[in-house]
């Protein structure tokens, strides 16, 4: 995937607005944000961040800057472990026009040191949405490893991962989730995998980040 | 075996000021992802885990676990102590890493 093919198949695709969120870093937002003002689209800067309890968020922000500011954050607390790219692949940094500019020597796939109240705060104040991704699955998910979300966290949203293909089924199943603001997507890893216009929101883009606060 | 007892003869420092004079140990459980431990741990367990989320105090006390056993000489935000405190859990704590604990416990409650 690049910049400018992520945000082209999205283009063919009709979809008006994306989120990229590579795994605890947003090294490469800044040029598909470009990319993407090119191609028509919008997106939404974001970065899943694990944190070290091994949970996986989904963070989206309202600017690019706010994105930068947590992604430096999450940075430092990522443990000085280099890529083995070997092993887990480069980690390559590009720019709008899918140039490679450089590479992210520190292995981004381990956990953070960021506790999940740290991360919750931390995006807080960056003016984010803190979303606690794929709840139902049941690895890297905030109810496989804490059991349930803990009630001093005010979240707003869970995402629901695709497998969940009835949702009335599933919150039967979990009575607890209901009146959680609930996020389907892609979570798309290979271009193939960018969905077609299903999942749609009542409001622009700006107005999701004015709700972050309400159940 | 009673709780006091494991806790001297293991050397575990107490954490919290939680009652436990009257509790015995009826065996242990290991395990860091709260939804299994909720599953899993039976009632007066000695659960040994790394997990320190305050999540750990609601778990321990809907299985009615004996104690928590920190390992690795994990920290815990004050917070989460004074919760325990008020929900009359007890947190113990070790340097050792779990897999030693685990193995002290057993011969310790099965012997």
């Amino acid at each position: 995937m690049t910049p400018n093919n992520i945000v082209n198949m999205a283009a063919l695709i009709g979809l008006d607005a994306i989120a990229v969120s590579d795994h605890n870093t947003v090294g490469n937002v800044g040029a598909v944000v470009k990319a993407g003002e090119k191609a028509g689209v919008t997106v939404i800067p974001a970065m899943e961040v694990e944190t070290a309890e091994e949970i996986h968020v989904l963070t989206l922000y309202p600017s690019l800057e706010s994105a930068e500011y947590a992604g430096n954050e999450v940075y430092k607390h990522l443990p000085e472990i280099k890529n083995r790219s070997d092993i887990f692949g480069e980690q390559l940094l590009m720019d709008e026009n899918d140039e490679v500019i450089g590479r992210e020597e520190k292995l981004l796939i381990s956990s953070t040191s960021l506790s999940v109240n740290m991360l919750f705060d931390l995006v807080k104040e960056s003016g984010g949405l803190f979303i606690p991704a794929h709840v139902d699955r049941h690895s890297y998910s905030v109810l496989t490893n804490l059991g349930f979300i803990p009630d001093d966290l005010p979240i707003a949203w869970i995402e629901i991962s695709k497998r969940v293909t009835d949702l009335d089924a599933y919150f039967n199943s979990r009575p607890e989730l209901r009146g959680y603001r609930v996020l389907r997507n892609s979570d798309a890893h290979y271009l193939m995998d960018i969905s077609e216009r299903e999942a749609s929101l009542s409001s622009s883009v700006e107005d999701i980040f004015d709700f972050r606060r309400k159940r | 075996m009673k709780l006091s007892e494991l806790i001297k003869r293991l050397d575990l420092k107490l954490l919290t000021k939680s009652d436990f004079e009257d509790r015995e140990i009826t065996g242990g459980y290991c395990g860091d992802l709260l939804s299994w431990v909720m599953g899993k741990a039976k009632p007066g367990n000695v659960w040994i885990t790394i997990m320190s989320n305050v999540n750990i105090v609601a778990v321990a006390s809907l299985t009615d676990a004996a104690c928590i056993l920190l390992s690795e000489n994990m920290n815990l935000e004050r917070e989460i102590i004074e919760k325990a405190d008020e929900q009359d859990v007890v947190i113990l704590r070790s340097s050792k890493p779990s897999y030693i604990l685990a193995a002290e416990v057993f011969q310790a409650v099965e012997k």
